[in-house]
């Protein structure tokens, strides 16, 4: 392709914007459908990536460079591979999506509240498309900024506290991240990152570098024990806020583990590898069992998805073939999963205004494809074969055993504890008399939420049924990776990778 | 093709009629209508994919053609390659007789016993999605289909144990039926990375080549060096524990009974929880390498046969005692397979099939009849009313018993000689234990028909004015199944253990050359032969002397040994002891490490502290600022005071 698209599908939702900020406050109607069609429009554009994605090549595509700060050596550099290319598209399918959930459940200031998720949208992808140190860190701190606006405007009664708790939990890791990214750039002289990633980092340096990155990516993860701020921050967020969380911004820690962390500091990974284990299995069990224990339905999703996190950072580090695309494809599906199990509390939550567990059971019987859908996604979660959710976990423990039988058997814990608190939340919401005098009227879903789970039922089957439509996009970057990471090691003098 | 169509059309017609069921209609007599509909559809589908059976049953485990039909790529990362794909090959051909058949029975059945219901759509839709996965199990060529088809079935029993969801029961014995198996599956996941480890593949031809190769190879798996495949079969074996409900997993099985009668027949008894044995059968390449392994599985098997049938002695419940002969029935097959008689063990798990989901759903008839009555206590004096259930459940309840010439006598006494066959320790106990529990299968069999049907009536006169014999749609499944009962051990048994059986297994079952147990046990002594049927018409003889001839006694039993009855009314307090040790510190550390380990500790240290902290020096800078002009004079005056002092001190210095 020889035109601009990465460009265009980063930028195109301003146009949103700069539309949208022309239209009267007092019109909300328009402001929602122009950011729907934007954002739609952005999403089949971006299908076009999808299309013309060459599978064949490990080698950066569709990319872009414009000089920015020549002075400093700071181009405007993006293109994407095989390990970004999916999350661009996550990201492009779960806007519309959010702003078609919003759709009644958000009255006040609908305006800047459709310009703040289309601005969320240009940075997420920007985050992923980045090639440029410095643009990376951009786009990686900007996204904090509509987030931590639409939690703190559009959020519960607690959105201050839940809001400022994130910004300073994940600033705190960012600190760090800038320092290294500093250091990196005296050391390698450029900030693009494809030099980056073949320079070769002085072995005393890399571990300090390596430890910079980790406190940011760990807490954007979240990992055991910086997790705290994830369940305040999803209790507190408007659906849609909570679908973007779970759905793409955590996903930029695996993402900058598999993009930075690895090939740029393998000794290091190495070296740092049980510390990873051991956070990732604490991460886990320990947030399974307090998943077991939560009264509140989105607070329980939000603790299930740092165990489903750990995951993928344990499939991360085995650096095998299996775990690494076993962890991309556990962020893929829980980016799917975890959005629609939000969605499916909002619906609720939209006619009850409880988050309660207490105050739901029975409701098959009056919200039957309520039901369904629920169950769907339950078992999604739970990671039944069939369905994305499988596939990931399946790989990653593949992955897991090859490196440390230990590892897989103790994660593997985890796939016992999530059926249990699972189906636990679905039985008290679900099933069981509805003898509930306020839920005596509730109502079925209707057209519009059906729409917006639709395509999320579809993918999420077609990811369980036929991986392979996700696992051939980053097959050859995944190889290339572990063979950049072998080699590195070798060169190192390292014989074996860790643990095997 | 045809397997397609076996496989497939249980999936349609469970998509069909799961569409009918988001088709509710007002009016009672169109929804009747679209009921029906949903009966048909679900009942078509089963009947043509059991016709289907019988013509690849034919065509690969009759001419031999054994093969496999690859459908598509499935999950495929490095070196691990896997496909959808249908084998079927003659132990495939020998399980989709029996999930086909007694699945279309048990689809018909359901017609007329849940007549009643209001979710019928939704029941039909059910069962056939779980005859779906069952199929998928049976027909993997893989490993991980294999698990697919595996946790597929626990799905499907989980929402079938839990079909009436308004009742609590049901769904808490729906969450544990689930929790438990994935507590198997999680042995059956691990058993499948080491296998993958060891061969690179978890394709069963390209395991099943490489076997003879990795004999003595080790695996360096949990901190130790050990013997590989015995590493593999283990863990898989775990998930077979799972699925079969052996002992220590076996707990949510009698639960399991929560369900509607025609699931425990189909699920419970025939089909999905003989899955394990499958498992072993179709891994026999595997397992005949691993002597522990073998060990290990014959003597679960034996000791589970026990110990689910001394509890069978004592439950009230007519549908917990089949349950617990399932479990009972199914360690008789695992200890089969243990001495490497994969043949037997299947044999006898087809005849179960029919025999049991025979009982199960005669027993549904009486409940039926006594207006949803389970308890055996509130029963008796019925035989009059339904002789034709009675007639029936005799049937069963001799095959159950082994007395020729129904199928149970074949196929147990096969297994039993086996296990005397295989002349070893592990053996003998297996036979030992199998004799005994031979004699207990026939004692509660009789047990049930006795305080089922005789004696006087305990129901209250209502309930027997209503008892009735059941409606042609449920009897006839029932003589189907009697006539499998009846005559599937006769009609079977040289095929599938005679003299040349290898000759049908073809390559689906490997047994070493040095494991002789099945060629053994057709040459054991006469008392061996005979012993079985001695014990079981001995039971049956004790059943009569203590429920019919003199009642007193095992009233007066009981009193005696009040701690034995109790243990095993209990189920030998498994429930209670589970609970204890994994449920409720499970629940306790949940809410411990959120309050005090992400509330006290990380929050107070972290966020929450830190803010504190600079709350609190924020504060107290802020004190100081008084806005008093003679306070700032007075700092300012002392300052300078200082600072002289400190520049004379310096100078002077």
């Amino acid at each position: 392709m020889d035109w601009p698209i990465l460009s265009l599908v980063t930028f195109l939702p301003l146009v949103g914007v700069v539309l949208i900020a022309f239209i009267p406050a007092d019109n909300p109607e328009n402001s929602r459908r122009v950011a729907l069609w934007v954002s739609g429009g952005t999403f089949i554009v971006s299908l076009l990536i999808w299309f013309n994605f060459d599978r064949t090549t490990a080698a950066m595509q569709f990319v872009e460079e414009a000089a920015w700060m020549p002075m400093a050596g700071i181009a405007y550099r993006v293109g994407i591979d095989g390990i970004s290319m999916l999350f661009v598209l996550l990201t492009t399918l779960l806007t519309p999506l959010c702003i078609l959930a919003s759709w009644e459940s958000i009255k006040v200031r609908v305006k800047e509240y459709m310009i703040a998720f289309l601005i969320l949208e240009t940075f997420m992808v920007g985050m992923f498309v980045a090639l440029d140190l410095f643009l990376f860190y951009i786009f990686f701190e900007a996204v904090l900024i509509p987030m931590f606006i639409i939690i703190g405007v559009w959020g519960g009664p607690r959105r201050i506290y839940a809001s400022f708790k994130m910004f300073l939990y994940t600033l705190l890791g960012s600190v760090l991240m800038l320092l290294a990214m500093l250091a990196m750039y005296f050391d390698a002289g450029t900030t693009d990152i494809t030099k980056l990633l073949v320079h070769d980092f002085p072995t005393a340096l890399e571990p300090w570098l390596w430890l910079a990155f980790f406190a940011s990516f760990a807490i954007k993860m979240p990992m055991w024990p910086v997790h705290t701020w994830l369940p305040d921050a999803h209790v507190e967020a408007p659906t849609a806020g909570s679908v973007i969380l779970a759905g793409v911004l955590l996903k930029f820690g695996g993402y900058g583990f598999l993009r930075f962390s690895l090939p740029m500091f393998p000794e290091a990974s190495v070296m740092f590898t049980p510390l990873i284990y051991t956070l990732s299995i604490i991460a886990v069990i320990y947030t399974s069992l307090v998943a077991l224990a939560q009264e509140d339905m989105k607070k329980l999703i939000a603790y299930s998805s740092v165990a489903h996190m750990g995951f993928v950072t344990i499939g991360a580090f085995t650096m095998t073939v299996q775990g690494v695309e076993g962890a991309i494809y556990q962020m893929l599906s829980h980016g799917v999963v975890s959005a629609a199990l939000f969605l499916i509390v909002g619906v609720v939550y939209d006619r009850e205004h409880s988050r309660e567990i207490t105050h739901y059971g029975g409701l098959v019987e009056r919200m039957p494809v309520y039901g369904i859908t629920f169950m769907l996604f339950m078992l999604a979660s739970v990671g039944l074969p069939g369905t994305g959710g499988f596939v990931g976990e399946f790989l990653v423990l593949l992955g897991a055993f090859q490196a440390n039988s230990w590892v897989a058997a103790l994660a593997a814990t985890g796939v016992i504890l999530g059926a249990v608190y699972m189906l636990y939340l679905y039985r008290r919401i679900i099933f069981g008399k509805l003898t509930k005098e306020h839920l005596s009227k509730i109502l079925d879903m209707d057209k519009r939420e059906i729409a917006v789970f639709a395509p999320l039922v579809v993918i999420t089957l077609w990811m369980g049924i036929y991986p392979s439509s996700f696992l051939d996009v980053m097959h050859v970057s995944v190889e290339n990776l572990l063979k950049h990471v072998e080699t590195a090691l070798a060169a190192a003098g390292h014989t074996n990778l860790a643990g095997r | 093709m045809i397997e397609i169509l076996a496989v497939f059309l249980p999936l349609v017609g469970a998509a069909l009629a799961g569409v009918i069921v988001f088709m509710p209609q007002a009016d009672k007599h169109k929804q009747h209508k679209m009921d029906t509909l949903a009966q048909w559809i679900t009942c078509t589908g089963l009947v043509l994919s059991a016709i289907c059976a019988i013509i690849l049953f034919k065509d690969v485990a009759l001419d031999g053609n054994a093969r496999v039909t690859e459908l598509f790529t499935w999950i495929d990362s490095g070196s691990l390659e896997v496909s959808w794909a249908l084998r079927v090959d003659q132990l495939t051909s020998v399980m989709m007789i029996v999930v086909t058949g007694v699945s279309a029975m048990v689809h018909i059945y359901s017609c007329g016993y849940m007549h009643h219901d209001k979710s019928i759509p939704r029941f039909m839709s059910y069962l056939s999605l779980f005859t779906y996965f069952m199929l998928m199990l049976i027909t993997s060529d893989n490993l991980v289909q294999l698990f697919f088809g595996w946790e597929g079935v626990g799905l499907a029993s989980y929402l079938l144990i839990g079909f009436w969801y308004d009742r609590p029961s049901a769904n808490s014995a729906a969450i544990k039926a689930f929790v438990v198996n994935r507590v198997g599956d999680f042995g059956f996941a691990l058993g499948i990375f080491a296998t993958f480890m060891l061969f690179d593949t978890v394709n069963l031809d390209t395991i099943f080549e490489a076997v003879p190769g990795k004999a003595d190879a080790t695996l360096n798996v949990f901190g130790g060096e050990f013997h590989a495949l015995t590493v593999c079969c283990l863990l898989l074996f775990v998930g077979a524990m799972g699925k079969s409900a052996q002992l220590g997993l076996h707990t949510w099985l009698p639960d399991a009974m929560e369900g509607p009668t025609p699931v425990s027949a189909l699920i419970h008894a025939a089909t999905m929880v003989t899955a394990g044995i499958f498992m072993v059968a179709r891994l026999s390449p595997m397992f005949e390498y691993s002597e522990v392994a073998l060990t290990v599985v014959t003597i679960v098997g034996a000791s589970t046969c026990i110990f689910a049938a001394t509890i069978g002695c004592v439950q009230n419940d007519i549908k917990r005692v089949i349950a617990y002969s399932t479990c009972s029935q199914l360690g008789y097959m695992f200890f089969a397979c243990g001495v490497s008689a994969y043949s037997a063990g299947i044999f006898h798990l087809m005849t179960h099939g029919f025999f049991k989901a025979l009982l199960f759903l005669g027993a549904g008839s009486v409940i039926h009849a006594m207006s949803d009555e389970q308890d055996m206590r509130k029963m008796g004096g019925i035989w009059k009313h339904i002789k034709v259930t009675y007639i029936l459940m005799w049937i069963g309840s001799l095959a159950l018993a082994g007395i020729p010439p129904f199928a149970g006598f074949y196929s147990k006494d096969i297994v039993l000689e086996a296990a005397w066959g295989a002349h070893t320790g592990v053996g003998q106990y297996a036979f030992w234990l199998g004799i005994t529990a031979a004699f207990l299968t026939a004692f509660y069999s009789w047990r049930l028909l006795i305080m089922t049907f005789h004696g006087t009536p305990r129901a209250d006169e209502t309930t027997m004015a209503h008892v009735h014999e059941s409606p042609m749609v449920m009897v006839l499944p029932l003589v189907v199944l009697a006539a499998g009962a009846c005559l599937a051990g006769v009609l079977a048994y040289d095929l599938m253990v005679g003299h040349h059986m290898a000759e049908f297994w073809g390559k689906s079952i490997v047994v070493l050359e040095h494991h002789k147990a099945m060629e053994n046990a057709h040459h054991v002594p006469l008392w061996v032969k005979l012993l079985p049927l001695v014990v079981g018409v001995a039971g049956i003889a004790m059943a009569y002397v203590f429920y019919m001839f003199a009642p007193g006694i095992p009233g007066a039993i009981a009193a005696r040994f009040q701690g034995i009855y109790q243990f095993l009314l209990n189920k030998w307090y498994f429930d209670e002891l589970y609970d204890k040790v994994f449920v409720k510190p499970s629940f306790y550390l949940g809410r411990n490490l959120w309050k005090t380990g992400d509330g006290t500790l990380i929050d107070g240290l972290g966020p929450d502290g830190v803010s504190a902290a600079v709350k609190n020096i924020a504060r107290r800078a802020s004190a100081l600022q008084t806005g008093y002009l003679y306070h700032y004079a007075f700092a300012m005056l002392a300052g300078i005071v200082v600072l002289v002092t400190w520049y004379l001190l310096t100078k002077a210095g």
